[in-house]
């Protein structure tokens, strides 16, 4: 499976299985097109005809890019056929290993949003806080499931985790106790709204945090818009100066400024360069998650304004990185040369298998996304995932068991997406939530082009690598 | 004249043979937690090519 499309002056062709990536000129664009559908001498006939006007293109020449497009072929570098197909089973997820946990240590929240897909942090039931033996029992319930996998990953999330520090920073003290006898090594991320940061958590989420997600949306009007106190007064002005200094303090430390955007502003692309212009240079900015006829929900008519800001963002960060003011945007960080494995490209996110959610009572969910839903509970955090039907339902959940997924060019790039989102839109996790896909594949489309424009000139001529640093 | 310049990816089909460890990162802890795929990940094993 091929897909081909031209950005910015730029013909790129993805080769889907085989994971190349081929920039090329206006010739090539249009022979790659045909293939299968025109024989080498209709293509070299229709082309010399289309290209009448351009000397150099003689039918000599169009034979000799065929010559190059069969080349590639021969070497499974494009219009590569599906190896993995048939074995699709042999790359899902095997329940019982599970490497990773979302702890919802705090089901309350200091802010009041609107828009919060857990609602302002309950997620539809009472608050509540976890305790330090529910945590506790989380983190052994984690090692005595991981098997054999090294590293384990535990996100501090809710509701507000700051709410619970104290639990927080009791957690880590124990787990970081027990890695030397299990031979685990724990990766933690905090995701706060910075209302209760100060140097106390910076200095402890440095030392112990993997990764640190900062929640703000962007310029204060959109920010304020929902991102309020319980009186409602926007947080913007209390937590930006917070963010900063936590963002300047994490040095090579990860850590993301993560946004949501909804119908009131579509023109996020200026609350992405708003952000970088505020001194963050890792940055995120999710569509908001909520039901179809909620006022913030995005609409069909906002789909085409959409796709126009995400090619906006990668125009304007291309041309940032070539001033040297480079800014990492989530969705557009792409390592073509050591991405994932096939295994992951299919297996998917391992939500409801290698990734659970963990409420403040200890109750198990395939992910953060489902929490509060009674359906999708799975056990807890004593007895274990009880209900093996389920996770055996969401192991299965590879991108090959998506219907929708078949004909999709992205499909190893998003593998088959959130299944959280596919349950909401369609009712199945198997289903597809199609305004998510269409605006994932203009990312990925825009992603590419980045990591092409980077390295070639318009022209197909290789940048200075010097020049591109 | 060549006509077609090709990046280096991973070659995913030798993948299937070299891959498959599960030490990487699950796709959804990073930032997004709403919309994730799992193209902006990295192989654990990157330093080890």
């Amino acid at each position: 499976m091929l897909h081909q499309y031209q950005m910015n002056g730029y013909s790129i062709v993805l080769d889907v299985y085989s994971g190349a990536v081929h920039v090329v000129d206006e010739v090539a664009y249009d022979v790659i097109a045909r293939l299968g559908k025109s024989s080498p001498d209709e293509i070299v006939a229709a082309l010399a005809e289309k290209y009448a006007d351009r000397p150099e293109v003689t039918p000599d020449e169009i034979r000799a890019c065929l010559d190059e497009v069969e080349a590639l072929r021969a070497a499974g570098q494009l219009d590569s056929p599906d190896p993995y197909a048939a074995a699709a089973d042999r790359f899902q997820r095997r329940p019982g290993v599970v490497k990773a946990l979302c702890l919802h240590v705090a089901h309350t929240c200091n802010l009041d949003c609107s828009y919060c897909f857990a609602s302002q942090g309950k997620y539809h039931g009472a608050r509540a806080l976890m305790s330090f033996d529910v945590g506790k029992q989380a983190l052994d319930f984690l090692v005595a499931k991981s098997g054999d996998r090294v590293n384990l990953e535990v996100d501090f999330f809710g509701g507000e985790p700051l709410m619970n520090w104290d639990v927080v920073k009791r957690l880590v003290a124990y787990a970081r106790s027990i890695e030397a006898e299990t031979h685990k090594k724990f990766r933690f991320t905090l995701t706060t709204n910075g209302v209760l940061v100060d140097d106390e958590v910076i200095d402890f989420a440095n030392r112990e945090m993997h990764n640190v997600v900062m929640s703000i949306d962007g310029r204060k009007f959109v920010h304020d818009r929902f991102r309020v106190d319980c009186a409602g007064n926007g947080s913007y002005d209390r937590v930006v100066p917070k963010f900063q200094k936590f963002a300047a303090a994490r040095g090579d430390r990860e850590y993301y400024v993560r946004g949501t955007y909804t119908h009131y502003n579509t023109d996020f692309t200026a609350d992405l360069l708003h952000l970088a212009d505020l001194g963050f240079d890792r940055l995120a900015m999710e569509p908001v998650v909520c039901p179809p006829g909620d006022p913030c929900a995005l609409t069909d008519d906002d789909l085409p304004v959409l796709l126009a800001q995400y090619e906006a963002l990668a125009t304007e960060m291309h041309a940032r990185e070539r001033a040297g003011r480079p800014f990492t945007f989530y969705h557009y960080m792409l390592d073509l040369a050591h991405g994932p494995c096939i295994y992951k490209r299919i297996a998917g996110c391992g939500a409801g298998t290698e990734y659970l959610a963990v409420t403040p009572t200890g109750d198990l969910y395939p992910c953060h996304q489902f929490v509060g839903e009674p359906r999708f509970r799975l056990g807890d955090v004593w007895q274990g995932v009880t209900d093996r039907a389920l996770t055996d339902e969401f192991a299965r959940c590879n991108v090959y068991a998506r219907p929708a997924c078949a004909d999709c060019w992205a499909r190893l790039y998003c593998s088959g997406g959130c299944a959280a989102n596919a349950y909401h839109a369609s009712g199945s996790i198997t289903g597809a939530y199609e305004y998510g896909c269409k605006l994932f594949r203009k990312r990925l489309e825009c992603a590419v082009w980045l990591q092409v424009a980077a390295r070639y000139a318009p022209d197909g001529a290789p940048r200075d690598s010097a020049e591109t640093t | 004249m060549k006509h077609i310049q090709t990046l280096e990816t991973r070659d995913l089909p030798k993948s299937a043979v070299t891959g498959g460890c599960g030490e990487c990162q699950t796709s959804c802890q990073s930032a997004c937690k709403t919309s994730c795929g799992v193209a902006n990940q990295t192989c654990e094993h990157k330093n080890e090519d």
